[in-house]
């Protein structure tokens, strides 16, 4: 049994100007500081990811004797929580760093430089990426999008946002790292997020005061403002397009003791950003869609799931949310309508795309690992703690407010039959203005093109990794769920791209993301990933183009959820748009033989330091 | 009420699944962390079938009234093999030596579809052994993450002494304690979870080749006949 020292201290963060020596506090102090997180989420097991976050965050790593204490006072089997924080990519951590350097792993930002910045930064501070220095000062890595494309290369610093990373930049922060200045005393300007909108439309133009749409909904009533959504035929803006006035409707009339609404604001598709920018200017807007929707389906509460990577907006939305409690807005009887009860609660992810996938979010919101679950039955009826759910993206309930406000007629009039409304993309890559658009359903591919100040593209990346890759002759598609649905992310390659490259970094981030529960996905996308490795280093043959044709066939069949079944879908595109880019990389077109002898030499020569001529296998030999 | 599989017509009682069914009726659908006693896990999609053209997993998807399953047709058994052949590289599996051998469901059902060759580059995790506990053995190296062990400590045994941890290619399973032995666990070899394994992963010690090679449960009969265990 393990011996607790309750206390409610504030935590211990270290401070400057200390020697290593006393950064090494003891097993006791750990538990200290341990308790008092736990104390401060009401020892609540469903809250063990934001316990877990809090932990990294005061003590610098998890290791073992801290996940005992926490899963003795979570009264959890130590392995449930060991096997947590091994999921998520900003929790498994076994070893301390005072300073945790994330550079942004997107195409986009390679593109920009970050690959050679991160080396550069290795380079500097003296250490492997991904490994944590001798001193336990420092670890620099690579984390999926961080979703600031359109001001890259960026990284993360203790889980804290830093954009437009230069070589100077990089000098410095090293110099700031080497000095052990703590992260909040770093030149602000360094955090700067600017929010590049470019163009507005109904959304973003809109001029609701707080709690105006509330009001409007509240006076046409829950059925009536339903029937609303319906009419205006929203649908979900996350990717998927499911109509959200059904998705209400089927949670309002499912049986249940309580009903939630979750916000999805993990916005995780590499290239995505808009969601960063509507909670970041428009947050109101959303808590109020939230808000509509919790009227509409009977919740009395709401949950934010905001990504681990935008931990840094998490503390200006709780301060929108302590406004709007005091406006009347949130809590009981809201706006003087007797029995209109509903608050809202801000959950922080720690890393990991899938938690994208509603069932896999509603799962982490329980304090549990990120894993899709097998459906039906949906959230819709059995969702957070098997309560009645209903999930949506942070557009679509930020539209919700323009619909309580206009009406569903005005709403559906706007965009293409299929497709109510506007569409908010994120524009990054080459193009002389990156940023959000947003447009009405239907614009097309080329109109985008021209808007951003994009020449000479080769192809467009839309809707990210698992979206589609649309190549010059269909730039006069549109973007609408009729033709080219979307989830946001608008990404541009100008023709001196290598598409293969763009595909080989995709394939690498589904390999890294999946969540490893189910056989196809789990093994499909890392065969995936080193079949474009080895086409990468020469040694493919069409073999193996067809190889990842099966194993594309296979993941969409069988594989348990999206990810799995969109993971191939960037390297089939450009297999069948871009085939050049892959053949030239082909030695020949039957057979070549896949082991290289040099290559195998190449953990001697890292043991061994040496790199010269003598050390190197000539293949022919 | 029934629905087709295979063409031929399998009753079912509502609520039933299409591998319940199909179980109950004497039918074989390929499965690994499928298992009667516990609840569908979905997760080795050895089962998945065609039902009424759409992809699913028998032990997940509700059997309907006249829906028409396509079971052990040439396209789902060359999928699952491809699926058997994941397996196989992502662990490390020496079946010669191994004490399951011919009371292995991999290996059983490897046979069961004619998987020739592990096809793929063989992945070589490196996945230390865990001889800590008096009675039983941890052989990681054969682990095909069914979760059986996981339901079975904690759903019968009420013990949790297994989980997950890790995520994608590195998913591994972990036991309840610190230190990472079975020794430091509750974990009994009268446990439930002691004797549910599919592969190799938990064994008893000094048990051997009580039964030799030759009489083992699949040596007599294939797996799509054999009796579940």
């Amino acid at each position: 049994m393990l011996m607790v020292r309750h206390s409610i201290a504030p935590l211990r963060v270290p401070s400057d100007n200390k020697t290593k020596r006393e950064y090494t506090v003891s097993a006791r102090e750990h538990a200290e500081v341990t308790t008092a997180v736990l104390e401060r989420h009401h020892r609540d097991p469903t809250r063990l990811v934001q316990i877990l976050r809090d932990l990294v965050q005061a003590i610098g790593y998890l290791p073992g004797h801290v996940l005992a204490v926490v899963a003795v006072q979570l009264k959890l089997p130590y392995a449930r929580v060991a096997g947590v924080a091994g999921f998520y990519h900003f929790l498994d951590l076994g070893q301390k760093a005072r300073y945790r350097v994330h550079w942004s792993d997107n195409v986009i930002e390679h593109m920009q430089g970050s690959i050679e910045l991160c080396e550069e930064m290795c380079r500097r501070l003296w250490i492997e990426p991904g490994r944590v220095s001798e001193d336990g000062l420092v670890s620099v890595g690579y984390a999926s999008c961080i979703g600031m494309g359109d001001q890259g290369p960026a990284l993360l610093v203790n889980g804290r946002t830093v954009t437009k990373m230069t070589r100077e930049r990089v000098a410095a922060m090293v110099d700031a790292i080497r000095a052990g200045t703590a992260v909040e005393a770093w030149p602000e300007e360094w955090f700067a997020v600017d929010d590049n909108i470019r163009r507005r439309d109904i959304l973003l133009n809109h001029s609701l005061k707080p709690g105006a749409a509330l009001r409007a909904a509240l006076a046409r009533g829950p059925a009536a403002m339903l029937g609303e959504i319906l009419t205006a035929k929203l649908r979900g803006r996350g990717g998927a397009g499911f109509s959200t006035g059904q998705k209400w409707q089927a949670c309002r009339e499912a049986q249940g003791e309580a009903r939630y609404v979750v916000c999805n604001a993990d916005e995780g598709e590499p290239g995505t950003f808009k969601d960063r920018v509507l909670l970041t200017r428009y947050a109101d807007l959303v808590f109020e869609g939230m808000s509509i929707a919790g009227l509409c389906v009977g919740a009395e509460r709401g949950l934010l799931y905001l990504r681990g990577e935008y931990q840094y907006l998490r503390e200006p939305l709780k301060s929108i949310l302590a406004a709007r409690r005091a406006a009347g807005l949130l809590g009981r009887d809201i706006l003087g309508s007797k029995g209109f009860n509903f608050d809202i609660d801000i959950h922080l992810g720690a890393g990991a795309y899938v938690c994208g996938e509603e069932s896999a979010l509603i799962e982490s919101l329980e304090g549990k690992r990120g894993t899709p679950r097998i459906r039906p039955p949906f959230p819709v009826t059995h969702g957070y703690l098997d309560h009645p759910t209903t999930v949506n993206n942070v557009e679509t309930l930020a539209c919700a407010c323009l619909i309580a406000e206009n009406g569903g007629d005005w709403y559906a009039a706007i965009g293409t039959p299929k497709s109510a409304g506007t569409k908010l993309m994120s524009v990054s890559g080459d193009c002389a203005r990156p940023g959000i658009y947003e447009y009405p359903f239907g614009v097309t591919v080329a109109q985008l093109l021209a808007d951003c100040g994009a020449s000479d593209t080769q192809a467009v990346q839309v809707s990210g990794p698992s979206g589609v890759c649309v190549a010059p002759d269909e730039f006069g598609r549109h973007l609408a769920f009729e033709d080219l649905p979307s989830a946001g992310a608008f990404m541009v390659f100008d023709d001196g791209r290598d598409m293969f490259q763009v595909a080989r970094s995709f394939a690498h981030f589904f390999a890294h993301e999946s969540c490893g529960f189910c056989t196809p996905c789990r093994v499909g996308t890392s065969l995936v990933k080193n079949l474009m490795d080895k086409l990468n280093a020469g040694h493919g043959s069409s073999h193996d183009i067809n190889e990842l044709f099966k194993l594309h066939r296979l993941m969409q069949s069988a594989a348990h959820c999206g990810l799995g079944h969109t993971a191939c879908n960037p390297v089939v595109d450009t297999l069948n748009k871009f085939r050049p880019a892959y053949e030239r990389r082909l030695h020949s077109l039957e057979f070549e033989p896949a082991f290289d002898l040099d290559y195998a030499l190449s953990q001697a020569r890292q043991m061994t330091g040496r790199d010269d001529p003598g050390a190197h296998l000539g293949n022919e030999s | 009420m029934t629905f087709l599989l295979d063409g031929e017509e399998i009753p079912f009682i509502p609520g039933q699944t299409i591998m319940e069914a199909a179980r109950a009726a004497g039918r074989y659908i390929p499965h690994l962390c499928w298992h009667h006693e516990f609840r569908p896990h979905g997760s080795c999609k050895l089962c998945t079938v065609k039902a009424d053209g759409r992809f699913g997993a028998a032990c997940t998807v509700a059997a309907r009234e006249g829906m028409s399953v396509e079971n052990r047709t040439a396209e789902l058994d060359d999928k699952r093999r491809t699926l058997l052949q994941m397996l196989f590289v992502e662990g490390n599996h020496f079946c010669p030596s191994c004490e399951k051998s011919g009371g292995c469901k991999l290996q059983a059902t490897a046979y069961e579809l004619k998987m020739m060759s592990p096809h793929f580059d063989h992945f070589f995790p490196d996945r230390p052994v865990d001889a800590s506990h008096p009675e039983l053995l941890l052989d990681f190296n054969r682990c095909i993450l069914c979760e059986l062990c996981v339901r079975a400590s904690r759903d019968v045994d009420n013990k949790n002494v297994f989980a997950i941890s890790g995520r994608g290619i590195n998913t591994h399973l972990i036991v309840n304690s610190p230190t990472g032995r079975l020794a430091d666990t509750t974990m009994s070899s009268k446990d439930r979870a002691a004797s549910i394994c599919p592969v190799g992963v938990i064994l008893h010690k000094r048990r051997g080749f009580a039964v030799p090679i030759g009489d083992r449960s699949y040596d007599k009969a294939p797996i799509s006949s054999a009796e579940e265990s």
